[in-house]
């Protein structure tokens, strides 16, 4: 199985008259998605390669069941987007968009929690579940994204999204499939942390273990390392640390929004350290991962 | 974007959070002179730089006439503190406190809300009375949905224990920083010390202002009143005029992101992406003992000509002996597109692919493209079976040969 996506699931895209959410439509459609329309204010009627376009989310959850919506509108109207899914019943939204204000991201995220929906991103690349579906621009075109994924029992949690697709192809190339892989997203706050995904990994039998990228800046992991103590979780854990030499430059800010070593809780070492203390195995580097996926599994053969 | 103390505190005035006397910001001793003479007694002058560590460097003195005043006012403007120069000196009335309280508003990455800390020992690092003194702080997280009500405040700066008087002139400051922070899109909003008189009236003595720099827009208006230039970067460095023509080279075109560039005192030019692929990357390089001339990050396809303008700016920079091309396995930004940048932007600062480029390591979308391209100008290049570290490796091995 999958978490959050399968190939029965039902997504709309919002803002899908945009240049990158047309090319996005096609990607997902040829990898199988079930796209059921599009939003775009003022364009009602229209369709993209063959989505009926509507000017509201309501006139398609009026018609048909809708599980998942991607919001790819500009930062400005990313808030009004997400309000409107949220408020139209949707219960899994995907936020591409970068650059939206933090306030604004925590506020989609405390009116999901009242609605009982869940967010992926903002800043994100979206859910691939391979074999099933994806939903956002994560792998790319199809025929790319049939590359770099597999189907298979490794879980996949990322807040870079290029860097999901390096570790999956990875795990791919040594015959190591993914059950489904997660661009969380780059900001600092984000709608789904890595331990808010761990207990949908736990409860799907078809992950074996867990790869994940990590990054300076914010708790995250931390939350994580806390979470699998305190859960006594039955997942194995292999982590990529990027960002190390981060550590010697407080307060500079390189790669993601999220990413700024501001206290001693931020920098790598001290990531590191908490995510041993929690028994997850540290990847040095990336083509160590399917190694210590393989050892954790006890399939290494010793 | 960090605020300089003086534009912190003029931040706070607006709001009506009480500031100490006088509290002007001078730009020359002769300046100093005519504020500490308003102020007509004993005063402190602070140097405004964008570091820590302000008192041990001597940026902070004290004076009891104007003509002190302005002797220590030279003193602190000719002084730099970290390699910031001061951008002037505040000058404020000095008086005697009778206890220093904390408060601040920031974020909680975990539980994605603001939230609210006080603690009734102020003037020090509040991690710090966080761990030895946990009785001595209260926190409140407050909804981001809900108005701000004041009764968040007040449960707030009563979690210390606190009642009478000093609780409802404390939550009242309290309430209005919370409101500075909602409204201006804040990620961090600090009153630091927060002093409380012998008369019973309190006072911000120093504050901390931090602005996330995606709010920045929908804060224009603010900015403008306190004089905060909109294109004003504040890193914690001076930016360097490398770096000031990387973001020039970004901002030139829309298509995609050519940018972030950081400037480093290497040799091997970097042209890597994107944001956790750059991290990645640049780790591997000086895992390998590599000595990089600089950080950047690009993606989501950027076109030809701001690739290509980004590797003449890297190319130029003094000592960059070649320059390694590197990301992640690639969706959304094409390989072929990229190649094309790279090798125009070498060809056109007068140098040869096949010896400025140490290697390419992109691959994923149109790769067959970007390939035949660099076969043709005898790039050494790399498909993903090979790992980003690997490249990194073949790259230094390159500078050292």
């Amino acid at each position: 199985m999958s978490i959050l996506i399968t190939k029965d699931t039902t997504f709309i895209i919002q803002g899908i008259t945009g240049r990158e959410a047309v090319n996005m439509s096609r990607e997902c459609l040829d990898y199988g998605s079930k796209i059921v329309g599009g939003v775009t204010p003022g364009r009602g009627g229209r369709d993209v390669y063959g989505i009926p376009v509507y000017d509201t989310v309501r006139q398609i959850t009026a018609k048909t069941h809708v599980d998942g919506a991607v919001v790819a509108v500009p930062p400005a109207f990313t808030r009004d987007a997400v309000f409107e899914a949220l408020e139209g019943g949707v219960k899994l939204i995907v936020i591409v968009t970068e650059r939206i204000p933090r306030y604004e991201v925590a506020q989609m995220v405390e009116l999901a929690k009242m609605r009982g929906a869940r967010i992926i991103g903002p800043n994100c690349l979206g859910i691939l579940s391979p074999g099933e579906a994806k939903m956002g621009g994560l792998g790319g075109r199809a025929v790319d994204a049939k590359k770099a994924f597999s189907k298979g029992y490794v879980g996949v949690m990322s807040r870079s999204g290029g860097m999901t697709t390096e570790m999956c192809n990875t795990l791919t190339a040594a015959g190591i499939g993914q059950s489904t892989a997660v661009s969380i997203g780059g900001d600092a706050i984000i709608g789904s942390t890595y331990a808010d995904l761990m207990p949908l990994f736990e409860a799907d039998q078809e992950t074996k273990a867990i790869v994940i990228y990590c990054e300076p800046g914010g708790r995250m992991e931390a939350e994580l390392a806390k979470y699998v103590v305190e859960q006594k979780s039955r997942l194995p854990i292999i982590a990529f640390m990027a960002g190390r030499f981060m550590d010697e430059m407080p307060g500079m800010r390189f790669g993601h929004a999220g990413t700024i070593v501001e206290g001693k809780a931020d920098t790598t070492a001290e990531k590191i350290a908490r995510l041993e203390a929690a028994g997850i195995s540290i990847a040095e580097r990336i083509e160590d991962i399917p190694g210590l996926v393989k050892k954790r599994l006890g399939m290494d053969g010793k | 974007m960090r605020f300089y103390e003086f534009e912190s505190k003029r931040l706070f005035g607006k709001y009506g959070i009480p500031l100490p006397k006088g509290s002007k910001v001078a730009a020359t001793p002769a300046e100093a002179k005519v504020v500490a003479a308003e102020i007509n007694g004993p005063v402190v002058l602070k140097s405004q730089v964008l570091s820590g560590g302000r008192m041990k460097a001597g940026g902070v003195l004290f004076a009891d006439n104007p003509d002190q005043a302005a002797e220590a006012a030279k003193k602190i403007l000719a002084l730099e503190i970290n390699g910031h120069k001061p951008r002037g000196v505040l000058v404020e009335a000095r008086a005697p406190i009778a206890q220093e309280y904390y408060v601040g508003v920031t974020w909680d990455g975990v539980a994605r809300m603001p939230v609210m800390i006080f603690s009734d020992m102020g003037g020090i690092d509040i991690e710090e009375v966080a761990e030895k003194h946990p009785g001595h702080i209260s926190k409140r997280h407050f909804s981001t949905l809900m108005p701000f009500s004041d009764f968040m405040a007040k449960e707030l700066v009563a979690g210390v224990g606190l009642s009478g008087d000093h609780l409802n002139r404390l939550s009242r400051l309290a309430a209005s920083l919370a409101r500075i922070f909602q409204a201006h899109g804040l990620t961090l909003a600090e009153i630091n010390p927060l002093a409380r008189l012998d008369d019973g009236t309190f006072f911000c003595l120093d504050g901390h202002v931090d602005m996330e720099d995606d709010a920045r827009d929908t804060q224009k208006g603010i900015l403008k009143d306190l004089g905060i230039d909109p294109e004003e970067k504040r890193q914690a460095r001076p930016p360097t005029s490398f770096e000031i023509k990387g973001a020039q080279v970004d901002a030139a075109d829309p298509r995609g992101v050519a940018g972030n560039v950081v400037e480093f005192d290497g040799d091997l030019g970097l042209v890597i992406g994107a944001g956790g692929g750059s991290l990645t990357l640049f780790d591997a390089i000086r895992k390998h003992g590599g000595k990089p001339a600089n950080y950047c990050e690009i993606g989501g396809n950027p076109s030809v000509s701001k690739t290509c303008e980004l590797t003449k700016l890297i190319l130029s920079k003094p000592g960059v002996k070649k320059i390694a091309v590197m990301m992640n396995v690639v969706s959304n930004t094409r390989v072929d597109i990229v190649a094309r940048g790279v090798i125009k932007g070498v060809i056109e600062s007068g140098q040869k692919p096949s010896e400025k480029i140490a290697i390419f390591r992109i691959p994923g979308s149109w790769e067959q493209e970007g390939f035949k391209i660099l076969e043709h100008y005898g790039v050494e290049y790399c498909d993903r079976t090979v790992s980003m570290f690997e490249a990194a490796g073949r790259a230094v091995a390159k500078m050292k040969a």
